[in-house]
């Protein structure tokens, strides 16, 4: 038995490690998604026959949740994670992030002054409200 | 040889199988090229395997109780791991992650188009 268990926990082992470069390596967020799923079963099976080495009844449960978790997890991000935003998750040069900053800053600049003038055309009305 | 050590024999198999499949998936989502066969390698643990290692584990246990828990996790697998694919498939198939020239037969192409062109003349 115990030969048994190590055989399968190196197996198991193996897989999941293997799922989790693929994992890392994308290329989509759909390719992630079924690594984790991979993983999870993994660890279903993993749990499953550490019980059946130990004959522990109480870990039952924990198999139990763990397969809704992780149907949970790939359905939600097929229906809301798939299609992701352009450019979104590039490592981006050290000029473009310059770029970017500059560009919000002057939009923010131009807010700011947007902002100023309306105020003081608003005072100035009020000013000629008073006058007359 | 009682039986206990022939169900204990068997268990042993079951999981060895079981923790094979895993190992399989493994090795077939890195390896294999793209969305849909990476999906082909990552269902084979998820519901042959895990009725494989629950079957071990059940052969193990060998309490009523138990046995019908792990029958409700093979029976859940069963009812959600069709729908997670699906659902995964589908929004590979809209974003343009499914290739086409690695497929031997596109159905879901063709009826698309067809559809298309019989909306057209209206």
């Amino acid at each position: 038995m115990t030969v048994v268990v190590i055989i399968c926990g190196v197996l198991l082992a193996v897989g999941a490690a293997l799922s989790i470069i693929r994992v890392e390596k994308g290329p989509s967020m759909l390719d992630r998604t079924i690594g984790l799923d991979i993983v999870v079963t993994t660890m279903i099976a993993a749990i499953a026959i550490y019980a059946a080495i130990q004959r522990r009844v109480d870990v039952v449960p924990i198999l139990v949740v763990l397969s809704m978790v992780g149907f949970v997890g790939s359905v939600t991000i097929a229906r809301f994670a798939s299609v992701e935003p352009e450019g979104e998750g590039r490592v981006r040069t050290r000029e473009e992030i310059a770029a970017q900053e500059a560009e919000r800053i002057a939009a923010e600049d131009e807010a700011e002054e947007a902002r100023r003038l309306g105020r003081r055309e608003s005072a100035d009305e009020r000013h000629d409200g008073e006058v007359r | 040889m009682s039986w206990t050590t022939v169900a204990d024999v068997a268990s042993a198999i079951c999981m060895l199988g079981g923790a094979f499949l895993a190992f399989a998936a493994g090795v077939g989502v890195l390896r294999f090229p793209d969305l849909l066969s990476r999906m082909h390698a990552g269902t084979k643990p998820q519901v042959l395997g895990l009725v494989l290692v629950l079957l071990g584990l059940a052969l193990r246990l060998r309490s009523g109780g138990a046995v019908w828990a792990l029958v409700l996790v093979a029976v859940f697998q069963m009812l959600t791991a069709p729908v997670a694919a699906q659902m995964v498939g589908r929004a590979g198939y809209r974003t343009g992650k499914v290739r086409g020239d690695l497929l031997v037969v596109d159905e879901l192409t063709a009826d698309i188009d067809r559809l298309a062109e019989k909306d057209q003349p209206e």
